[in-house]
């Protein structure tokens, strides 16, 4: 079988596994990694949603083999790693917004809001809301207006 | 803080409830209390719901078995209590908490509040659903922590010597004078070794220093950090994912599987089962379950529906409407009829249930609303007693109607004494939507009548197709027929429909009724059963009268409503929303109203239905009409959490928007065309309201209302009259939207999709 290389959440990992198995069930079937969440499995709900090289990606929609050694993927679980402490800022503003309700889209919310932010940064301004309105993940139970006000909460903090 | 229930003469003046010391080796108190119908506090000639409603009947149902529920204290300082209900986000495990925080004086991150299995000693009082958990546990649940602090006052007391009313409380500690001792440090010693009936006052809510402040939920750090754990998230031995190709047509069932050896010696697949709805495949990862179930080449017979479209059901709806009775002599008549679509309840964590059955006994592992029932189903279908089936109730990732139904724990039972392993269910997202519970569509006819100034009469015959109640409320009113205050035939759905509707107008002769059409959908609730559809329709009347007549429709509701709370919370809508302000052409304007659960809620929002709105590019989803301002103004009685009731009513808010605009399926041949949130339009965050404020009414009693559905029917009200408004045209079939089919639907089979490649190529 053959075996694949990458970084995850830091740690140099190795897993054994066939090319095309997407990388959602690599971290949630093999490595117990289970902040990703199965929403759709077809890139649409946004629930798996972490960070390959910074960037937000649907890990369903990603066969592991497209991952090399030095590809990082960081899942909501090492979000706070990336910077030094024991939360995020997206996840403090979370917290201070008492967003969650069922709690289950909230690891993809949050990692597409750090990158939308990050995104609009790298633009060079800050978040809007036409950024806002352009995140795709659902939230069934309609937390969205609170995501809005931890989002442009947390812009100013990071 | 000083305590009343240690004042001698408080007893005297106020109400007691009753508690149990039970025997464990810390200090457990059990409660049983019989709940009084609710007051009748109504003017006259009310309709049912307002002096009995559903709530009331769970209640009553549920107070017999209250006392098997304890609260404990333990060594560490932390109280715990095993809620016999399902948390699905509607924030139940913080308000218990909260309760128990209050009447304890235990700080409430040291309240522990975990979900029970399912006991089938519990009966009725394990059933989560109608807005009922807060007002059926309200008073157990406090005396029960009422109790143990005055236990614990009595043991410390008796060990320094002192007269126990001369004992406070205060964040987890006993005091006297200097002495402090912590709750962990009597817990022990406050157990005791035969059961001893407590009678405690409960606490003065002037005196509430928890209840009616707001709290963060008592999960959200973990849900932030990935750590909240979900059914699919449990890792339990052996337990591999599992998947099931499904039908062609809802409730199709299997004829033949040709190629299972084949498809067993896949990558990672372990077993191939063949069940009567469809195909298990059980292997290392459900993604290779997913490629196996679609490399299965099955022959399907149809099912039960199979002949059915969206038009064929409408017309057996239609056909079913009563005729309205003639209008009195020289008045006028509004005539209206409204077709609401079916909607799919599917919470975003798919249906996902573990199962690991043996000969001899079975456990399982689900997000489960009536856990009972699932325990009965699988206890039968594997010829089981009831006590060897444990059945866990896992947190789900929402519910909304859905959880109330066993599927997939009852499927995974069955898989998994057919492979004689353990299995971990997994229903694909396209599942969800194609065989899973949808609200079944409906037709509500309205006439009323006015003369003059005057309403003379109001009439509103709803038709929908059969819904399936779980086995849980069904046993509830069949078991308590005998106390409900109803009359005529006592099936379920008309005792539901009866305990559950009212109309808050002064509108003359009133008259409800409902007819259902058989129909083997599955069907169910989608947060509220009735209550979304008739409300919207009744609301667009209201306003049509109001137009009849001249009058501004909210001047014309305040002079109709009979509801003072519902007045009240009108009132502030409509000076907080700016009712009346100017806004564009195509800008509107909408107002709704419902009082449910001894609740009322006051919704109004402004809708832009201009064509640079309407046509606004959005890749794959809808854009239509946008809600650009909404107000939500709550009466929840006593509301125990101001924060998680503002979460429920913008929930709720966004749910009444999808329904009015966007969401919603297509039934073709037998089978939803939808098959993913890019196909079914729940509101994204383009559609939502980018202001959306709630107002929380300050306590208008002692009794928290139900809350966690409330929002809903208001908010498509209000849109739907905000559309008629801004468009000069009144809708008559939600969403606005079905008429155009937005996606290009995914085959019917294979059942399921296969997964992108494509998800480096999409990074943000």
């Amino acid at each position: 079988m053959p075996t694949h290389s990458f970084s995850l959440n830091g740690k140099k990992i190795t897993v054994e596994v066939e090319d095309d198995v997407r990388l959602l069930w690599v971290l949630r079937d093999l490595l117990g990694v289970t902040g990703p969440k199965y929403g759709c499995g077809i890139g649409v709900c946004q629930a798996c949603t972490s960070h390959v090289n910074g960037k937000a990606v649907n890990v369903c929609s990603v066969p592991v083999a497209q991952l090399g050694p030095d590809d990082e993927v960081v899942t909501i679980e090492g979000l706070p790693g990336t910077v030094g402490r024991d939360l995020h800022p997206m996840q403090e503003a979370w917290l201070e917004y008492d967003v969650a309700q069922c709690g289950y889209c909230q690891p993809g919310q949050i990692m597409s809001a750090v990158a939308k932010v990050r995104q609009a940064r790298a633009e060079g301004r800050e978040i809007t809301d036409a950024d806002l309105d352009e995140l795709r993940n659902i939230c069934r139970c309609g937390t969205y207006a609170r995501i809005r006000e931890a989002i442009k909460s947390a812009a100013t903090k990071m | 803080m000083e305590h009343e229930s240690n004042e001698p003469d408080e007893g005297l003046r106020r109400r007691h409830f009753l508690g149990y010391l039970v025997t464990a080796p810390t200090l457990a108190v059990a409660v049983q209390w019989t709940g009084d119908p609710a007051a009748a506090d109504v003017p006259s000639l009310p309709q049912l719901e307002e002096i009995f409603d559903v709530g009331d009947l769970v209640k009553i149902a549920a107070s017999p078995t209250a006392g098997l529920v304890t609260v404990q204290v333990h060594e560490d300082g932390t109280a715990s209590y095993a809620l016999p209900r399902a948390e699905v986000g509607q924030g139940i495990t913080t308000a218990i908490a909260m309760l128990i925080a209050e009447e304890l004086d235990l700080p409430l991150d040291k309240v522990k509040v975990t979900l029970s299995d399912a006991r089938p000693e519990l009966l009725f009082n394990q059933f989560t659903g109608g807005s009922t958990s807060v007002r059926s546990l309200y008073t157990p649940v406090r005396t029960a922590a009422a109790v143990a602090r005055r236990r614990l006052v009595e043991t410390a007391a008796r060990a320094w010597k002192v007269d126990a009313a001369k004992v406070t409380t205060e964040a987890g500690f006993v005091i006297h004078g200097d002495r402090r001792a912590s709750y962990g440090s009597l817990a022990k010693a406050a157990a005791t070794t035969n059961v001893i009936p407590v009678l405690v006052p409960l606490k003065d809510p002037a005196k509430f220093t928890v209840i009616g402040r707001p709290a963060n939920r008592v999960d959200a750090l973990a849900a932030v950090t990935g750590r909240k754990t979900f059914a699919m998230d449990l890792d339990v031995p052996n337990a591999l994912p599992t998947m099931m190709r499904r039908p062609p047509t809802i409730d199709g069932t299997v004829a033949s599987v040709r190629n299972a050896a084949a498809v067993t010696a896949m990558p990672g697949i372990t077993d191939v089962v063949v069940l009567k709805h469809g195909v298990a495949v059980r292997g290392r990862t459900f993604g290779q379950c997913i490629d196996a179930l679609r490399a299965l080449d099955v022959t399907w017979r149809p099912g039960p529906v199979a002949g059915e479209s969206d038009d064929t059901v409408l017309a057996k709806l239609k056909k079913a409407v009563p005729s309205p009775a003639g209008p009195p002599l020289f008045s006028k008549s509004i005539d209206a009829e409204f077709t609401f679509m079916f909607a799919s309840n599917s919470p975003l964590e798919p249906e996902v249930a573990i199962a690991d059955v043996r000969a001899d006994r079975a456990e399982i592992w689900s997000s489960l609303k009536v856990p009972g029932d699932a325990q009965n189903q699988i206890a039968g279908l594997l010829g089981l007693p009831v006590t060897a089936v444990k059945v866990h109730v896992v947190e789900g990732g929402g519910s909304f109607g859905r959880r109330l139904h066993t599927d997939a724990a009852v499927e995974a039972a069955e898989i998994s004494k057919k492979i004689g392993k353990p299995v971990k269910l997994s229903w694909s997202r396209t599942d969800s939507v194609r065989q899973g519970r949808a609200h079944p569509m409906c037709v509500s006819r309205i006439r009323a009548t006015y003369r003059g100034g005057d309403v003379l009469s109001y009439e509103q015959r709803h038709v929908n197709v059969e819904t399936s109640f779980s086995h849980g409320f069904g046993d509830i009113v069949t078991a308590n027929a005998a106390k409900l205050p109803v009359v005529g035939n006592p099936i379920v759905s008309q005792v539901f429909f009866i305990l559950s509707q009212s109309s808050p107008y002064n509108f003359g002769s009133t008259k409800q009724t409902l007819t259902e059409v058989p129909l083997k959908f599955k069907t169910g609730s989608m947060r509220n059963v009735y209550s979304p559809n008739l409300v919207c329709a009744r609301e667009l009347v209201v306003d049509r009268l109001a137009a009849a007549m001249n009058k501004d429709p909210v001047k014309f509701r305040r002079e109709y409503l009979k509801n003072g709370r519902l007045r009240t919370a009108l009132d502030r809508a409509a000076a907080e929303g700016g009712w009346g302000r100017a806004l564009p052409d195509g800008v509107a304007q909408g107002i709704g109203l419902h009082a449910e659960y001894r609740a009322a809620c006051a919704v109004l929002v402004e809708l832009d239905c201009r064509p640079e709105t309407v046509n606004r590019p959005i890749r794959h989803g809808v854009a239509g009409p946008r809600v650009t301002r909404a107000l939500v103004v709550v009466d929840a009685g006593l509301p125990i959490n101001p924060r998680g009731l503002e979460a429920q009513m913008i929930g709720g808010l966004n749910d009444g928007i999808a329904m009015a605009l966007t969401a919603s399926l297509h039934i073709k041949d037998g089978i939803p065309l939808e098959g993913s949130w890019d196909n079914y339009f729940y509101t994204r965050q383009w559609n939502t309201p980018p202001q959306t404020r709630v107002i929380v009414l300050p306590p208008t009693g002692d009794e928290p209302g139900g809350a966690g559905e409330l929002a809903v029917a208001p908010s498509l009200a209000a849109v739907a009259c905000a559309y008629a408004r801004a468009t000069g045209t009144m809708p008559t079939r939600f969403p606005l939207n079905h008429s155009t089919l937005g996606f290009e639907p995914f085959p019917l089979q294979p059942s399921t999709p296969q997964s992108p490649t494509d998800g480096l190529d999409r990074a943000f």
